[in-house]
């Protein structure tokens, strides 16, 4: 492997860090005025990168050409396909910020900077192909998210957030290092086939330990219970488009991650941690949708339903088949799409004065009031919630569809009987918008880049989306057999 | 036909009709919405006149791969056939119901309903496992916002229940689906009805289908969503929900459940006889005692969905005929019963029977289509009510006695209720001011029933009509399951019986 094929192929991540630094310093010396500036410049990197990977995505990359470093960074279709979603969903949050901040007068030149990083950091968390480079992505993505939660500095609650998010992230690294570090004393390799091999003969109690904690710090990072208890206040707190963001981005990078790890490190021991994503799985879709049925405030009530959606995501890992990861890959996809469509929709509900609504009870009788903004809403929420002809059931479908193809028909059963308490909370929105009186509150206009990531996210939901599912599955596919070809 | 895609045509109206629909005025929805069904009418008469009936099995075939895991499928025997015919029939007639009824939101009221014929229509004519279970499911969106946004004051409770016992019920099926497709490598519906599943399997996939299609049905004691959305429901959800929604609880019990698992059926064929009597009973007293008209004919609806399983489940060609056209039948009775309700509740606003007496005196002709319509609720000969009754009592007579019996009882109590009602409601005394001076039918309501009322004399007087195109299908199911399943030993008994004096003359012939 020469130097030079390795720095090809790791040239997304090199134009987004000279991009990052570069920014950073128009930023200090220009000022919040350049914001926009940069705002536009970074959108522009990120097409930039999605343009230098996608090609790699269609031809389903994988195999020797595609490790970098002596093994330490792998830049195959399977990572390929999540920074794909990855830099979409960065882009959705620096498009939606503007509006957000310029109404409260702080939007700083930082934020552009700030998602740039964490992108970069988040790319090289799902191309990581060893315990060290996998460590220094999520923690260069947590570092700029932390900041990004406490953004609103007048805002007390996102003062919170950002504090919580730190203290319970930074619990989670350490035990993820110490997880780490015990895989390491009982391997004693940080590469992942290195690893893999290590464990294939046989596993010590140690090397148990490694893998549960070394999930158990994944599982902090992706909101799987019972290491959730956080997302549903930093979501409330933090600021409506870092929200979106950390709902959508971080999301697609840990749980890529989590496979990546489970798939190819601990690849050789299945049965070590199914059990372990299996229960996760289940206790996610369960507590997801239990927590979200009380919730006033319509944040909170996302943040369950993501913690709610990444249990179905895990139920395509727990089965360990390459259907699954396919799987996965699909619902990703399509839960990024919902999501950002969803947290777009959230932002449009302003009062008069243009000021964020949040509260669930402010929505009744947008129907009336606002009727495409309604409509679009509703087709995301009975899309989340699963119910065909929207394309949210297709994500649904597949995963479900692993599970039976691996004989984990239980499983399958009672994710799906799970899901029905999902919907509950789904069409209840629906209900508020559609059924109840007006409240008149939402009131304000959005700009036109609102309005188009929604039409894309809800267009992309629609029965509509279905034509795509051929391209979609095909690419996914081609993935999950790169992640399967190095493992 | 040639290569014409009919049937998706007919998919495509009333889709069009809704986007249309949806971003028009008040007056401009109700001129497309009527258009666009009496288009998919045209269209469904079309299809009957030229279905080749004793031809091809499935006619009228569309495929088309444009998903990656499933195809764009269609194609219908005569069963779905006649159902197309009942939905696109009474659609129009919903969308006539609601005219005046409805005046708010009626842009997205019109585009609700023809959703839901697309909707339907879909259900019936997909040949792709889940193609249906898309359409199957879809239903779920828009009858949840008809309840929801036009029904009556508890209308956010009935809805949720709707919603949320029939997607219950549906996701075990998809995991069915799902299994049954990786299983057998094909989720074209035709092959799966001819594929042996293994019989421990059959049980489980079996009961999966069950769940979904006893809600939908609705079966005892998973029905009291019905009572609830019905009585919320304005006057054409109830009868798009029981003249339609209900018949695919039934068709989908002939589509997948006798033919896909045969044994299975037979094994467990106890359960839905025992459900089924203990529905045609309870429910039928139950009606005995309602104050509200809707209520009382949706727990009617109850009851005679009980004789559609029993016949179903009989195992012979008079139970599955006489099931189809119970079917269809009540699809046409409980509609018009629905709409009878309707009128008069357009103009007094309560569904208390109390409320009203004496309508024979002030509203002959209304008085006279309601009765017409009760007494085919009853199964009064000349009507279709009388056909499929008999035929379905007839079948499951064969199969076990005791069911029969059963069944036999819920038609009386049956005529008690509906003459119960009728006596209330048409006869008597008039009790309120108010009820007495009503105005009889207008043209467009007299439209509606006259229509309807025609349907059900003609399929009450030659039943030929509609038993002709279902014919073969019924027997080609009649030949899978009865070959596949072992019969009740009651049948055996009686069969015995009946033949002796010909078996012993035989034998006597031969020695």
């Amino acid at each position: 492997m020469d130097f030079s094929h390795s720095l090809s192929l790791i040239l997304p991540e090199i134009v987004l860090s000279v991009a990052g630094l570069v920014l950073l310093l128009v930023a200090a010396w220009g000022g919040d005025k350049t914001s926009r500036a940069i705002t536009i410049a970074s959108c522009v990197v990120l097409a930039a990168c999605f343009a230098i990977v996608a090609p790699s995505v269609c031809a389903a990359a994988m195999g020797p050409d595609t490790v970098a470093f002596g093994g330490q960074f792998t830049a195959d279709a399977f990572a390929g396909i999540a920074k794909l979603m990855i830099f979409a969903a960065a882009g959705a949050a620096l498009v939606i910020a503007p509006a957000f901040f310029g109404r409260y007068g702080i939007m700083r030149a930082e934020y552009p900077v700030l998602i740039l990083f964490s992108t970069l950091g988040m790319a090289i968390m799902v191309s990581a192909t060893d315990l060290m480079t996998l460590y220094i992505g999520l923690e260069l993505q947590s570092l700029a998210a932390y900041v990004l939660a406490s953004f609103l500095r007048t805002d007390d609650r996102s003062a919170e957030a950002g504090l919580k998010y730190f203290v319970l992230g930074a619990l989670a690294s350490g035990i993820l290092l110490f997880g780490m570090s015990l895989v390491y004393g009982f391997t004693g390799t940080t590469d992942f086939g290195g690893i893999r091999a290590a464990l294939s003969g046989g596993m010590a109690t140690g090397a148990l330990f490694g893998i549960v904690f070394v999930l158990a710090g994944l599982a902090f990072k992706i909101s799987a219970v019972p290491f959730h208890m956080w997302t549903p206040d930093v979501y409330e707190g933090a600021p409506t488009p870092v929200t979106a963001f950390f709902a959508s981005a971080p999301k697609v990078a840990a749980i890529a991650l989590t496979a990546r790890v489970a798939l190819d490190a601990f690849g050789a021991q299945a049965g070590a941690w199914q059990q372990v994503v299996i229960f996760a799985a289940l206790a996610s879709i369960v507590v997801g949708a239990l927590g979200a049925i009380g919730q006033a405030n319509v944040k909170r009530l996302l943040a369950y339903s993501s913690i709610n959606n990444v249990g179905f995501i895990l139920i395509g890992l727990a089965t360990g088949t390459a259907e699954g990861v396919s799987a996965m890959l699909v619902y990703l996809a399509i839960y990024v799409a919902m999501t950002v469509g969803s947290f777009v929709a959230v932002l449009m509900l302003r009062n008069a004065e243009g000021e964020a609504l949040e509260a669930i009870s402010d929505m009744a009788g947008l129907s009336r009031t606002k009727p495409l903004l309604a409509l679009c809403l509703a087709m995301l929420m009975f899309s989340l919630a699963g119910i065909p002809p929207l394309f949210g059931f297709w994500g649904k479908f597949v995963v479900f569809q692993a599970a039976v193809q691996a004989d984990m028909v239980a499983l399958a059963a009672i994710g799906i009987a799970a899901s029905v308490i999902g919907a509950f909370y789904y069409i209840k929105i629906v209900k508020i918008m559609y059924f109840d009186e007006p409240a008149n509150v939402v009131q304000g206009r959005s700009d036109w880049a609102h309005w188009a990531l929604l039409a894309i996210s809800t267009a992309a939901m629609s029965p509509l989306g279905y034509l795509l599912t051929p391209w979609l599955g095909e690419l996914a596919d081609g993935a999950a057999a790169a992640l399967f070809l190095a493992a | 036909m040639g290569g014409f895609p009919i049937l998706s045509l007919m998919l495509l109206v009333p889709m069009l009709g809704a986007l249309a629909c949806l971003f028009s005025g008040a007056k401009a929805a109700r001129t497309i919405a009527l258009a666009a069904t009496l288009i998919d009418l045209a269209l469904g008469l079309l299809l009957w006149a030229n279905y080749d009936v004793g031809g091809a099995q499935w006619q009228f075939v569309e495929r088309a791969p444009l998903f990656s895991q499933f195809q764009w499928a269609l194609g219908i025997d005569g069963i779905a056939l006649m159902l197309i015919v009942l939905s696109v029939f009474l659609m129009p007639i919903c969308i006539l119901a609601s005219w005046d009824a409805i005046e708010t939101r009626v842009g997205e009221y019109m585009a609700a309903f023809l959703f839901m014929e697309t909707l339907i229509i879909g259900v019936f004519s997909a040949q792709d496992l889940f193609l249906f279970y898309i359409f199957f499911e879809a239903g779920l969106i828009p009858m949840y916002l008809i309840i929801g946004i036009w029904g009556g004051a508890n209308r956010i409770y009935a809805s949720y229940k709707f919603f949320l016992y029939t997607l219950l019920g549906s996701v075990l099926m998809l995991i069915a689906m799902l299994w049954m497709a990786n299983h057998a490598g094909t989720t074209d519906i035709p092959t799966l009805m001819a594929y042996d599943f293994p019989a421990g399997a059959q049980t489980w996939l079996w009961l999966a289908f069950f769940a979904s299609f006893a809600v939908k049905m609705p079966m005892w004691p998973v029905h009291t969503w019905l009572p609830d959305a019905h009585v919320q429901a304005p006057t054409a959800g109830s009868v798009i929900l029981a003249g339609v929604l209900l018949k695919m609880g039934g068709y989908g019990f002939i589509r997948f459940s006798l033919p896909m698992f045969p044994e299975a059926s037979a094994q467990l064929v106890w359960l839905i006889w025992g459900l089924s009597i203990a529905a045609v009973v309870i429910t039928s007293l139950i009606a005995l005692v309602q104050h509200d008209m809707k209520k009382l004919i949706a727990y009617s609806s109850v009851a005679h969905m009980a004789i559609v399983t029993m016949g179903l489940f009989a195992f012979n060609v008079q139970g599955l005929e006489g099931a189809m056209i119970v079917m269809l039948s009540h699809g046409l009775v409980s509609g018009a019963l629905f709409l009878c309700v309707g009128v008069i509740y357009d103009r007094l606003h309560t569904r208390e029977i109390a409320r009203y007496g004496g309508l024979a005196i002030n509203m002959p002709k209304y008085a006279l289509f309601f009765l017409l319509f009760t007494m085919a609720s009853i199964g009064l000969p000349g009507t279709s009510g009388f056909v499929g009754e008999f035929l379905s009592l007839a079948g499951i007579y064969q199969a076990n006695t005791w069911v029969a019996a059963a069944g036999t009882l819920g038609i009386i109590l049956g005529a008690a209720y509906m003459l119960y009602l009728y006596w209330r409601v048409a006869f008597g005394v008039q009790r309120n001011a108010d009820a007495a001076a009503m105005p009889d039918l207008n043209t467009r309501e007299w439209l509606m029933l006259g229509s309807i009322a025609a349907a059900v004399l003609w399929m009450g007087v030659y039943p030929e009509s509609f038993l002709a195109p279902i014919r073969k299908d019924i027997a080609a199911l009649d030949a899978r399951v009865s070959s596949a399943a072992p019969e009740s030993d009651s049948r055996l008994v009686i069969g015995q019986a009946q033949a002796a004096p010909a078996e012993d003359a035989a034998h006597g012939g031969a020695h």
